[in-house]
């Protein structure tokens, strides 16, 4: 069971209450795509990721940035449980997209630094700390159903 | 590990020209965000009498860094040879395990997104990582 502070439970609420998700999430995607191209693999149907500009500006890499920072609400919602919140989504990840787990953590590190751009001072090193820590209990939970 | 191609070296000095008036405080908010994100790492700076992010030492801390990457950036196209006597430093004095740049690399990006989020755009994020990692791997050359 993961020990949250009380600070690093407000902390999460308030982060995602105050991101614009339709913001937030395209632009964590993108980067992911940009900064680690290999990431690309798994979306060889969105059609043209030639370059940043190219994958900045395409619909379906901000709709489908948009549906995955949504899926963090859950485990917003259920920090308490984030294990068997994800489980089916784990299984998902596995089974059907067969996504590398190693690449949870590289989308986690692009999100953080778009939620530290949108922030700003605002996301000091507590808040980071309590960031990457959420960030972290659900990169461990999305891959806990590998086998 | 890449190399660095030369869309990536250009962009790298295009960037630092940019940010490198601001140098100490980068330095100083990445090295404070380390000890505060990455707890582990204060075990270096036990000789420290005051371990906590914003002491003087930790803002000193940062200005030697970050003139550490000033320097690379001047070095760019051979950073084995140019980092040479900071990589023996490293290696045989402080004896800081390598994964640790990593660490330090990605504060370093996070306080980038924090003072620039108009100029770190992803392109910008993807060369500079490429050569914060390569300042790494120069600076582990002489560890074994």
């Amino acid at each position: 069971m993961v020990e949250w502070t009380d600070f690093e439970r407000d902390t999460i609420q308030d982060i995602f209450s105050r991101i614009e998700y339709d913001v937030v999430g395209p632009a964590a995607l993108a980067r992911c795509l940009v900064v680690y191209p290999w990431t690309q693999r798994y979306f060889g149907g969105f059609g043209n990721l030639y370059n940043a500009a190219a994958i900045k500006g395409n619909p379906m890499v901000s709709k489908h940035g948009t549906t995955i920072l949504h899926g963090l609400d859950r485990a917003v919602k259920n920090m308490d449980d984030i294990k068997n919140t994800y489980a089916e989504l784990s299984v998902l990840h596995s089974e059907k997209l067969h996504v590398d787990p190693d690449n949870f953590k590289l989308l986690a590190d692009c999100l953080t630094i778009v939620v530290a751009a949108q922030l700003g001072n605002e996301f000091s090193g507590e808040v980071q700390a309590a960031f990457q820590k959420f960030l972290a209990v659900v990169v461990s939970s999305l891959g806990r159903q590998y086998h | 590990m890449t190399t660095l191609t030369a869309k990536d070296k250009q962009t790298v000095k295009a960037f630092w020209a940019k940010v490198s008036g601001k140098s100490e405080d980068i330095g100083a908010a990445a090295v404070a965000r380390m000890l505060v994100v990455y707890p582990q790492t204060k075990t270096y700076f036990s000789h420290w009498q005051d371990q906590s992010p914003n002491s003087p030492a930790a803002r000193k801390h940062g200005k030697t860094v970050m003139m550490g990457v000033g320097d690379a950036v001047t070095k760019i196209d051979d950073l084995k040879e140019g980092l040479k006597e900071l990589s023996e430093l490293h290696a045989f004095i402080l004896r800081v395990d390598p994964a640790n740049f990593k660490i330090l690399s990605h504060n370093i990006l996070v306080v980038m997104a924090v003072m620039f989020p108009t100029d770190f755009t992803p392109d910008v994020h993807v060369s500079l990582d490429k050569f914060l990692a390569a300042v790494s791997l120069a600076l582990a050359e002489k560890y074994r």
